[in-house]
């Protein structure tokens, strides 16, 4: 049964995903369609995170960075070429790029994880003050004024391949994004399946231990961090043919937003992030109207948001993915007959009454570090603090 | 004396700051040779250890991996070389199941289906293979440290180093430890930090006694064990 559940998860996201894809352009307006291809190229933002943080463990502040260089690049190489293929290419590939030099630099350096955080952070924060300040005749890259902080309003929508000037209608972008998302999502899942995927893994759980297995972990953090760089540009080239591209794609309130939607849906999953995005958006929309509405007017979306994240980090600190979960678990146990009744002294006791094969429903515990002392030796009995070195080190581990 | 020894250190040295914890160690480990560390807290038995493995670089001496240095060079690039190590606290993958954990070992030298199959027998010789589907975090210190050597074996490296392998273990799975060592040393070289005399008395012949820093003395088991100075440091002498 279990052995199916993953399955089973699969087909139904890629059910729901077609169902957006087709089902969505035939009945909803243009307003709306465009919405929902805000939201899938934000979606494919908040996988580049939870691929990068969930999988890898690497907590980058910086995707904001990627997501504006590729929305930037695509513009400004859309503007210069005419025709935007080649343009919607370079918007994937000069992030990836970026993030591969930064990447050889943290990584290669040893760079700790806070400061990795800080570094990616500092470095988005960066390119927003510099776009932000391009408003100037002077920045402008062949025939692209960047535009300060007014942003490229003349971004170009992608034309067809090959046939410049034909423009994608709003239900083309919208089909491309929510494509894209579905590729993108079931991509990370088949990468994560991979020897590559599950290397990148272990250095999560333990970095140390993998290069004692003989893996470089550097490379594997690199090109997953390059990945990840890859996917947000992706996701910044959708968000501008959507919108269009303006400073505020590096800004550190979308730095924070797509955090705050892994942190919501479940980190270390790939459909939380997903979900959270949405949730968080339509949040955000809603919050959005509300100041039309009489007696509402001082409701701050930012605020909301933020009070929604401080609820989630200290009541929900696994994400919605997880309380989904534990809910169907704990509904399965409610309508069980067999466990009915038990009480909770059944509980206390799960661990040692099952067989030691189900471990999926015995509730997880700290690794017991407990060592016995009946196999001191006489010599170091003899030696008071010499009760096993590893003993001590062990607990003092976090 | 014509092939170089598997493992030699030549005046190896740690630093910290203005503490010695390794002093100007010369030490040899012969191709298929087992050999014991033993010493009190603090002697630099696992300070040696980490130099060894890569996990520390040395301030000074030179590590040799059959006859080429290895000192300083990254943990992955020795473990390259054909060495595998057993950390002193178990150092695995505790989100992950048991199998999972050694598959990563396995894999890095064993493609596709035959890290399938290296998997199985690696639990199989450690006695693990009825918990392979547990995930590590929730097993009990000794279990885990099983695991650990399923992960060390599982690649069949020629140098095999072991910090405290019977640390937190039940008699049961000592007693399949030493098994599990004397069978490893048909084919392995092995290099074991232990404090555990008992264990030691089970496993050794040759034996190596640190004491701040530096080997105290080196020599079969049986005359280690009587060694009045070996039961000074041990026990703290009185007379110094």
């Amino acid at each position: 049964m279990s052995r199916f559940l993953p399955l089973l998860g699969n087909v139904v996201v890629l059910l729901a995903g077609l169902a957006v894809l087709f089902g969505l352009p035939a009945y909803a307006e243009t307003y709306l369609i465009i919405n929902a291809t805000i939201f899938a190229s934000f979606a494919i933002l908040a996988l580049s995170l939870a691929l990068i943080w969930g999988y890898a463990g690497i907590l980058s502040f910086g995707q904001a960075a990627f997501f504006g260089l590729g929305g930037y690049t695509y513009a400004i190489a859309a503007i210069n070429f005419g025709d935007t293929t080649g343009a919607a290419a370079l918007a994937v590939a000069v992030p990836a790029l970026f993030a591969a030099l930064l990447g050889y630099f943290m990584f290669w350096g040893r760079i700790s994880d806070v400061y990795l955080g800080v570094i990616t952070l500092t470095v988005s924060l960066i390119l927003y003050r510099f776009v932000n300040q391009t408003a100037g005749e002077e920045w402008t890259i062949g025939q692209a004024p960047l535009g300060g902080f007014n942003g490229i309003p003349a971004t170009p929508i992608l034309n067809w391949p090959g046939r410049p000037g034909e423009q994608l209608a709003p239900e083309d972008i919208f089909s491309l994004a929510v494509g894209l998302l579905i590729l993108v999502y079931f991509g990370c899942k088949a990468l994560l399946a991979t020897r590559f995927g599950r290397i990148v893994v272990a250095i999560r759980e333990n970095e140390a231990r993998v290069g004692l297995l003989g893996y470089d972990a550097r490379i594997y953090k690199l090109v997953v961090f390059v990945i990840g760089g890859a996917l947000a540009g992706l996701s910044g080239l959708m968000f501008a043919n959507s919108v269009f591209v303006s400073p505020t794609m590096f800004s550190l309130p979308v730095s924070g937003q797509i955090i705050i939607w892994v942190i919501i849906g479940g980190l270390g999953t790939l459909i939380g992030p997903v979900i959270g995005c949405i949730l968080m958006q339509l949040l955000t929309n809603w919050l959005g109207t509300l100041n039309q509405v009489r007696g509402f007017g001082w409701v701050d979306p930012n605020l909301v948001l933020g009070v929604v994240l401080v609820v989630f980090v200290l009541l929900v600190p696994k994400g919605l993915t997880a309380l989904a979960a534990d809910t169907v678990r704990w509904l399965k146990k409610r309508l069980s007959p067999r466990e009915r009744g038990e009480g909770g002294a059944h509980r206390a006791s799960d661990g040692r009454m099952r067989g030691t094969n189900d471990q999926t429903e015995s509730p997880p515990r700290e690794p017991d570090r407990s060592y016995p002392s009946a196999n001191l030796s006489p010599l170091s009995r003899g030696e008071g603090h010499e009760q096993r070195a590893a003993g001590a080190a062990a607990r003092s581990t976090p | 004396m014509t092939a170089p020894p598997i493992l030699e250190t030549r005046g190896l040295t740690m630093r910290f700051g203005g503490v010695v914890a390794v002093n100007g160690v010369d030490f040899r480990l012969q191709e298929a040779e087992l050999r014991c560390l033993i010493g009190p807290n603090g002697a630099g038995k696992s300070t040696f250890f980490k130099c060894l493995t890569g996990q520390l670089r040395p301030s000074g001496g030179d590590v040799l991996f059959r006859g080429r240095s290895v000192a300083g060079s990254f943990s992955h690039a020795i473990a390259r070389r054909g060495v595998g190590t057993k950390t002193q606290v178990p150092s695995v993958f505790d989100g992950l199941s048991v199998r999972d954990n050694v598959w990563l070992a396995a894999v890095r030298v064993n493609p596709g289906r035959l890290a399938d199959k290296t998997t199985d027998d690696a639990m199989q010789r450690v006695g693990i293979s009825h918990i392979a589907d547990r995930i590590v975090g929730q097993l009990a210190h000794g279990q885990r440290q099983l695991v650990e050597l399923a992960m060390v074996v599982a690649p069949e490296p020629d140098l095999i180093l072991l910090d405290e392998p019977a640390a937190g273990m039940t008699d049961d799975e000592v007693d399949r430890l030493v098994d599990l060592i004397k069978e490893l040393n048909k084919r392995h070289a092995l290099v074991v930090v232990e404090h555990d005399m008992q264990f030691i008395r089970r496993v050794a012949k040759t034996v190596t006694v640190f004491h701040q820093g530096a080997i105290l003395v080196e020599g079969d088991v049986a005359d280690i064990l009587v060694d009045a100075r070996v039961r000074d440091v041990y026990l703290g002498k009185q007379a110094a």
